[in-house]
């Protein structure tokens, strides 16, 4: 093996030095915000708290926990994003898979039917309009139906599609398989890294996204944890509430809002690590044209 | 005699076309479906874009709305006319360019710093770590901000304070609160924007390395005359998208970074949309500028797409 010189050497260490700094800058946010959540209030009124948590101290987790409207938002939330993750992988299948085959007939004027949707957008009002006309708006399905199909994914997905070699799909059709069939026997089985990949990009979208909410939803109990959160934090929910449930008092309400936006954070943070190599793999699909 | 042959061909096509569908007919109904949803929250909305030509009151149908003044170009002029809008637009264009300006190099730089890390475990750990900030919702983002940069309470300006200095206003200040609200893009997509810079990287044959060393070329003479080159379509192709958003973007990253006292730098055209179409009720002013945007997002990505063909590179299809 070639041997480093001393100059490379440092260099070496010097980049080492850098990405420290970087890594550090990403997550002493996040710490920051996990030590607020566990100290005593003493030391948050007087903005005594770094990446340590000082006076050690739960009380904010369990008044989160005793907060039923926050606990509501939360499981609505999670039974949203499932809901969606699983109506928008069979949307973006039933779109992507037809499209692989050169046969069928009318596939260029319908890919050219799909890619103007992904370049003109008609804009916020006549989508709201859209909604009012269809009585969506205050009814949860606006939150899961008009998000149900992304392009993008589903042009990663017709690439992973691309990749299975054409001849396995010949020998079941010369056996006589539908094409029913040959989705769900072989290209539903073999696409699991591409299904694991989306799956996380629609319910990392559906989970972190509050706009649609803000925009189509004011029924309250329908409102996901990101808007619920979006409130608290801009105080404009209605202030009573807030003063109630302690969100408001100086203390113990900035231990809350920093236990809220963690409790509803690790979810996320707790899965991403072990899915890298799919969503590595997908944005690296995504980015080939076809 | 003609007349039959040309009956038997129609009869021929026919049977093969139903062949063919006999055959193929699952395909449509698989994506009937995701066209189906196409059509409806699409292509109608599209069909709803006449509201910016109209006099639209909700509650009305769109079709039956009588036409604006001024050829239907009322809500255009108007919108022109509205200091508001102006500064909306212009804000839209300021931030989205000094987006593209640092946010757009800062993935390509960190991919190159992560491709000279000599320990494979440590590189590893380092891209887990800045993939973190792409998994966090804008909300979240905007509370840390709070949390850090807070003028009396932020722990940024604390720090300062204890060691003598001032306090930034940070996101109290337009100024200040646009090298914020830049900082934190930058935070949320320097790690995801860089998985795809990764990837070219890997994919450059370690042969042309070798070569390079061969001729004494250095780390830095590696990086400039091999990493960087074998990057420049992916580079290209990414830069194309990133111009034709240049006059786009959504609500939910200022709403959930700015405030009051910034608004006269903060208030962009999605969130200006926003407050004055939905809460404001003005849907015709609102769709007419709604519009305008989609239609120059539209040109912008189709001259980008054409100058870079005219530049020997891969367009984006």
């Amino acid at each position: 093996m070639k041997v480093k010189s001393t100059t490379a050497r440092i260099g070496d260490w010097v980049f080492v030095v850098i990405c420290v700094i970087v890594g550090l800058a990403c997550l002493l946010p996040m710490l920051n915000l996990l030590a607020k959540s566990l100290s005593s209030s003493e030391y948050l009124v007087r903005n005594d708290v770094y990446f340590l948590p000082k006076g050690w101290n739960f009380q904010a987790y369990a008044q989160v926990f005793k907060n039923s409207k926050y606990v509501r938002a939360f499981f609505w939330t999670v039974f949203l994003t499932v809901v969606c993750t699983l109506f928008s992988l069979l949307m973006t299948t039933l779109c992507a898979y037809p499209l692989i085959f050169e046969r069928l007939k009318g596939r260029s004027v319908i890919n050219v039917y799909i890619t103007i949707t992904m370049f003109f957008n008609a804009g916020t009002i006549p989508n709201y309009i859209l909604m009012k006309d269809l009585k969506l708006l205050d009814n949860p399905l606006v939150l899961i139906i008009p998000s149900c199909l992304s392009i993008y994914n589903m042009i990663i997905m017709r690439s992973f599609f691309y990749g299975i070699p054409d001849s396995l799909r010949e020998s079941a059709e010369i056996d006589g398989a539908n094409f029913f069939q040959i989705l769900y026997k072989i290209y539903v089985p073999l696409s699991k890294p591409v299904i694991a990949t989306l799956a996380l990009f629609y319910a990392v979208g559906r989970w972190n996204g509050y706009g649609d909410a803000l925009m189509y939803m004011k029924e309250e109990k329908f409102y996901p944890l990101q808007l619920y959160l979006f409130n608290i934090m801009n105080n404009t929910s209605k202030m009573e509430v807030a003063t109630q449930e302690g969100f408001s008092s100086p203390g113990l309400g900035a231990a809350m809002k920093a236990a809220v936006v963690m409790f509803s954070t690790i979810p996320i943070l707790c899965i991403y690590p072990w899915l890298q190599r799919f969503f590595i793999q997908g944005v690296t699909l995504g980015a080939v044209k076809e | 005699m003609a007349e039959v042959t040309n009956q038997e061909k129609n009869q021929t096509k026919q049977s093969a076309f139903s062949v063919y569908l006999k055959r193929y007919w699952q395909l449509y109904v698989l994506l009937a479906l995701p066209l189906i949803y196409l059509l409806v929250f699409k292509y109608v909305p599209m069909l709803y874009v006449q509201i910016a030509f109209k006099n639209y009151k909700i509650g009305k149908s769109v079709w039956s709305a009588a036409w604006a003044k001024n050829y239907g170009f009322q809500y255009f002029i108007k919108a022109f006319k509205d200091r508001d809008f102006i500064n909306a637009l212009f804000n839209t264009l300021t931030l989205n360019l000094k987006d593209l300006i640092f946010g757009f190099p800062a993935p390509i730089i960190f991919a190159l710093i992560l491709n000279e890390l000599p320990f494979k475990g440590f590189k590893k750990v380092i891209q887990t770590v800045a993939y973190m900030p792409h998994f966090l919702s804008w909300v979240i983002i905007g509370s840390l901000s709070l949390q850090l940069f807070a003028q009396d309470s932020g722990m940024v300006n604390m720090f300062l304070k204890s060691i003598g200095l001032d306090a930034v206003p940070f996101i109290a200040e337009s100024r200040h609160w646009v090298r914020t609200y830049i900082g934190w893009g930058i935070w949320q997509s320097f790690g995801w924007n860089s998985i795809v810079y990764l990837a070219a990287i890997a994919g450059i044959s370690p042969d042309l390395y070798e070569a390079a060393a061969m001729d004494g070329a250095g780390r830095f003479a590696k990086m400039w005359h091999i990493t960087l080159p074998s990057l420049k379509p992916t580079i290209v192709v990414l830069l194309i998208m990133n111009l034709g958003y240049i006059m786009g973007g959504g609500m939910e990253r200022p709403m959930a970074l700015y405030n009051k006292l910034v608004m006269d730098k903060a208030e962009v055209i999605s969130t200006y949309v926003y407050t004055v179409g939905i809460k404001g009720s003005q849907f015709s002013l609102t769709t007419a500028i709604g519009l305008f945007q989609s239609v120059v997002g539209v040109i912008l990505i189709l001259s980008a797409n054409w100058i870079s063909r005219k530049l020997g590179e891969r367009g984006i299809w």
